[in-house]
């Protein structure tokens, strides 16, 4: 199971990438396979609010659909366009090439607490 | 009916299954299309033309195919042999009671006098058709231990709907705003769908270690805010719910109601009255347990039957007698209102009511008992080969879990639904429960003969063995139809709903 | 076979019901012999007046047509008949073409993009198309429908919105016309309406100017959704041509058999960009491993099995053979024979109303184009005449417009359709007292 060292982690198998100010985030290489084959995503705008714990899309497989939950609060940066037409990225690569979008945390000091590093996830997953 | 005598028979090999009679396919009407072409002629006009339409009214194309007669026949049948049915063989599709249905229930369905007669005709012109539809609504009462019977619910979901409405007509009634309705985890999908369509938010509720429901995650749910449980039983593990007559209670405890998802009633039918269990409100659905033929998914019916303080929620009309006579009966004020056009799906109530009058009500409860003995054969059978969740006594249908043969072989239970067509089986429903991974449903009902279940037992033996020896051979399965499994992710990515017009153009035009 | 289930008896299966409950003596008629059936049933059969050998002028939703003999031939075959649900594409590629060929006809049919595997019937195709036009327009809370809907499907429309709690403004129809008045919606709508609904040709026969009610609704933000009568659709301009974003309808009138009011089929049509907020199943183009292609169920993510609570509708089982039957007979008819029963609809119906308006107090309230349906006012009350045609000469007249609640008492909706001969319509029209008060020399 490919669990990047740098990166943060939610129980909601996302994760994120602080890169300056702006948090990438996606879902982790376990919550892909465990979806099996993606075939469509619905994610929000660009200039959208999202908040910590609250629905910001649905991710679909074959069989499956699953809520995305934020695992931060603040604003949508940008949206990974390519996976409209390549929602297989997220399968291919998840960590990379599969990200969902990019927020500006607006509370990540207050919220920052309730994500885990890839030790804690990897213990979550065990 | 027919719980077959002890003989044992050989497995079919692998090649001569259930695809192997299937044809290649038809090209679609469309490709077959040729200008000019029709299939019928009507008979001339007789009377004289009008002035027509004017033309910014009418339209200028109308691109459906064009075929001859003969063509279209053999269209439908080639493309018809491309399935399987229970008429062909073993269907022992979980939840879904695929039994065999009587020819007779058709032939009379078909009579002109039950087919040819229009919904909005004076009732005096259809009695015949009232008195079998109050007679079927008496007689599901009968059965359900709930006095009020509603026949317009087209399908089982429609009757969840129904009864969910209901539901909430019974709190406003009182004045009580409740938003919760209770769901075991072990539901049918259909159960949280009806109750968000309702209104409602569903919480669901654990099944026990027993494979019934948890009786204390119960109590904990159980609040002010509850509106009802929707629960199914014998639930979807198979499993008659153990406590079901104290669950009633602390539902009405706690001043909700109790649904009773009625998809599994062919275990239940003179077994005991759901009614008598505490249930204020069940579907029945005729096309499940009156034997009704599934039609490739419908049209199914969804009779809904309530307590006689819920009557008056019913849909309008309802059938009743004054006397010799029979007649809709449309006041109902406090009604939750019409859930479809008409009186429901009038057809196959006629279906429902010949198979009820072939079996009468010995005939139905040992029908009941068949399926139920036939379930348990198959359980026992496969005990030793596939892990029982909850080994105990099943009902009409048996939950396995192929869990450690995914474990150990890398076979998957999707793998081995798909090699049992080679055998000549309808794979039985996979993956569902929910709750029990790997799942395999398996409901053989009543009108299978012991020589097919001890064939579908030999089938599931033999596969495991092919599971542990040739994994691939399962995994690759199945060989014997014209297609292999399809590539559903690519249909999934890029949807192709409709075939394209000859132009490449949109249907749509005009904006 | 109870040996080895380890059982001594088949009421100890049933250990673990209720044993005050266990076994209850239903008061239940006794079973009968296959041949006994028969007999029975045609008695209950007999004491219906049927359409075969009545002359029918009833309409309303459900529509008297000419069934070709390959269509119930066909229907019956068990592969089609006695399969369900095609959860396996392997052995379901007969029902799962047909769906798809089913779903490419009905698209054209309604000049939409997509179609899916039906609904239950007209009435519950029109109120889920109302509650995804609510998810469309996600924040509004109000769907408008006009009052020529007909008033069944109102009914469940009412029900099917009371749920989730959206609300419902009706769009009285124009009183001299029998149509819906866009300035009447224009009126009607505000930026909490979701949707308008109405019906193509409506409930009292007139076509709708349903262009000019798709700009209203689309000025006002919300979607326009067309409740429309396949058989019409083959002269009329589709709902798609004319500014719908969903269009439904009752399939019963493509060759299906009157059933006393079901089983029918829902359609349900839209543009590709709605797809993923439609209910119900759809099939999809797809290949093997080997390229060979297939068809299979696909977008399922909407459905309940999956995704439970926050699916798209509740539906499982629809009408697929009914979509079956209706896809057999739009093979067999093509597009000249599905004209010429609309042309002998429009012809017939015409005939009917101009001979019944040569009779002295026979009015027509609403003087509007119409298909093959239209709304007289005879000088008796129609019940009393639907007595005297069915007593005196065996005809099943029209609908008595009184018994709904639309201001329309002692007016008379009737029907003629390809089965409505000359002679037959000649002698409805000679039975109408009235007759020959003021017939034509």
């Amino acid at each position: 199971m490919n669990i990047p060292e740098h990166l943060h982690y939610t129980a909601e198998h996302e994760w994120l990438h602080q890169d300056g100010e702006i948090t990438v985030i996606g879902i982790t290489d376990h919550a892909q396979g465990e979806l099996g084959d993606v075939v469509y995503l619905e994610l929000p705008e660009v200039g959208s609010e999202i908040v910590q714990g609250e629905s910001f899309g649905v991710i679909e497989s074959v069989k499956a659909a699953s809520d995305l939950y934020a695992p931060i609060s603040g604003e949508v940066t940008a949206v990974n366009g390519d996976l409209e037409a390549a929602p297989q990225r997220v399968n291919e690569s998840p960590y990379d090439d599969g990200w969902l979008i990019e927020v500006r945390p607006s509370r990540f000091a207050d919220e920052q607490d309730t994500l885990l590093d890839a030790s804690a996830y990897r213990d979550l997953l065990a | 009916m027919n719980a077959g005598q002890e003989h044992p028979t050989a497995v079919a090999g692998a090649g001569a299954g259930a695809g192997a009679a299937l044809l290649p396919a038809p090209p679609l009407l469309f490709e077959q299309s040729v200008p000019g072409r029709t299939g019928v002629q009507l008979a001339p006009l007789d009377v004289p033309r009008s002035a027509p339409l004017p033309d910014e009214l009418l339209r200028t194309e109308l691109p459906l195919p064009e075929l001859s007669e003969p063509e279209v026949v053999r269209h439908f049948t080639n493309t018809s042999r491309r399935n399987f049915s229970v008429d062909q063989g073993f269907y022992p599709l979980g939840s879904c009671t695929m039994k065999y249905n009587p020819k007779i229930n058709d032939q009379v369905a078909n009579l002109p006098g039950l087919a040819a007669i229009h919904p909005y005709q004076d009732e005096a012109t259809v009695q015949g058709a009232l008195r079998m539809l109050w007679e079927l609504q008496e007689w599901l009462g009968e059965i359900a231990g709930l006095p009020a019977v509603s026949l317009q619910p087209s399908a089982g979901a429609h009757g969840e709907l129904t009864g969910a409405l209901i539901i909430r007509a019974f709190h406003e009634a009182a004045g009580r705003q409740r938003t919760t309705m209770l769901v075991p985890d072990s539901a049918h999908g259909t159960n949280p769908a009806t109750a968000a369509m309702a209104g409602y938010r569903s919480r669901t509720v654990p099944t026990g270690p027993d494979g019934s429901l948890d009786f204390a995650a119960l109590q904990d749910a159980l609040d002010a805010d509850v509106a009802g449980l929707m629960i199914t039983n014998p639930n979807t593990l198979g499993l008659f719910v153990e406590g079901i007559t104290d669950i009633a209670a602390a539902v009405h405890e706690a001043g909700g109601l109790v649904y009773m998802d009625g998809a599994n009633m062919n275990a239940m039918v003179g077994v005991a009255r759901p009614g008598d269990l505490g249930t204020d409100i069940l579907h029945f659905n005729l096309h499940k347990t009156f034997s009704v033929p599934h039609g490739g998914g419908g049209p199914g019916a969804g009779a809904t039957a309530v307590t006689a303080d819920l009557a008056p929620y019913l849909p309008p009309p309802v059938v009743c007698r004054d006397g010799d006579t029979y007649r809709h009966d449309y006041r109902r004020p406090r009604s939750i209102g019409r859930v479809r056009a008409f009186y429901g799906n009038f057809n196959n109530a006629v279906r429902g009511y010949a198979y009820l009058r072939s079996l009468g009500g010995d005939g139905l409860s040992e029908m009941s008992r068949l399926a139920v003995l036939n379930a348990n054969y198959v359980r026992a059978a496969l005990a030793d080969h596939l892990e029982l969740p909850y080994p105990r006594i099943c009902k009409h249908e048996a939950v396995f879990s192929a869990r450690l043969v995914a474990r150990d072989h890398g076979v998957r239970t999707l793998d081995i639904a798909k090699r049992l067509i080679d055998y000549g089986i309808h794979p039985p429903t996979i993956y569902f429960p929910l709750i029990v991974p790997e799942a395999l449903m398996v409901e053989p009902t009543e009108t299978e003969s012991k020589d097919t279940l001890d064939h579908f037992i030999a089938a599931l033996r033999a596969i495991l063995a092919e599971a542990a020896a040739t994994p691939e051979l399962v995994r690759t399965a199945p060989h014997s139809t014209p297609i292999g499994r399809l590539d559903e992710a690519t249909a999934a990515r890029r949807p192709v709903l409709t075939w394209p017009l000859p132009d490449g153009g949109s249907p749509r035009r005009g904006k | 076979m109870l040996a080895s289930i380890g059982a001594a008896s088949i009421d100890e299966l049933f250990a673990d019901v209720p044993r005050a409950h266990r076994f209850p003596r239903l008061d239940l008629p006794d079973g009968l012999s296959e041949q006994e059936v028969a007999a029975l049933f045609r008695g209950l059969a007999e004491r219906n007046g049927a359409t075969d050998t009545h002359s029918c002028f009833l309409g309303a939703g459900a529509y008297h047509h000419y069934t070709p003999a390959l269509v119930p031939h066909l229907l019956f075959r068990s592969e089609l008949y006695t399969a369900y649900t095609p959860y396996q594409p392997e052995v379901s590629q007969g029902t799962l073409q047909t769906i798809f060929e089913f779903q490419t006809m009905i698209a054209r049919l309604f000049g939409m993009e997509v179609a899916n595997a039906s609904m239950y019937d007209g009435s519950t195709a029109l109120a889920e198309a109302a509650l995804m036009a609510a998810r469309l327009r996600r924040g509004r809370t109000t769907i408008a429908v006009s009052e020529a809907v007909h008033p069944e499907y109102r009914e469940v429309l009412a029900t099917y919105l009371s749920g989730i709690g959206l609300r419902i403004v009706t769009v009285p129809f124009d009183r001299a016309t029998g149509c819906t008045e866009p300035a009447a919606v224009a009126a009607a709508i505000d930026p909490d309406t979701a949707a308008v609904l109405v019906q193509y040709p409506n409930f009292l026969g007139a076509i709708e100017p349903v262009a000019e009610l798709s700009e209203v609704a689309h000025a006002g933000g919300a979607l326009s959704v067309v409740s429309a009568d396949p058989v019409a659709q083959a002269i009329l301009r589709p709902p798609g041509e004319l500014g719908a974003d969903i269009a439904t309808a009752e399939g019963q009138p493509l060759g299906l058999p009157l059933f006393y009011g079901g089983p029918y089929v829902g359609l349900l049509a839209t543009s590709m960009r709605n797809v993923r907020q439609m209910p119900g199943r759809l099939a999809g183009l797809a290949h093997d491993g080997d390229g060979r292609r297939g068809f299979v169920l696909t977008l399922k993510p909407r459905e309940q099995d999956i995704r439970r609570e926050k699916a798209t509708s509740n539906i499982c089982t629809n009408e697929a053979l009914i979509a079956t039957a209706v896809t057999i007979y739009l093979a067999a008819l093509g597009p000249a024979g599905l004209r010429e029963v609309a042309d002998q609809c429009y012809h017939r119906s015409h005939y009917l109303a101009d001979r019944l308006g040569e009779l002295a107090g026979m009015d027509r309230p609403f003087a509007t184009p119409f298909f093959r349906e239209f709304v007289v006012r005879p000088p008796l009350p129609p019940a009393e005449l639907n007595r005297r045609l069915w007593e005196r000469e065996g005809i099943i007249g029209g609908l008595d417009l009184g018994r709904f609640d639309l201001d329309l008492d002692g007016c008379w909706l009737l029907t003629a359709t390809e089965l409505n001969s000359r002679a037959a319509i000649d002698r409805l029209v000679q039975a109408v007292p009235g007759y020959p008060d003021r017939t034509h020399s």
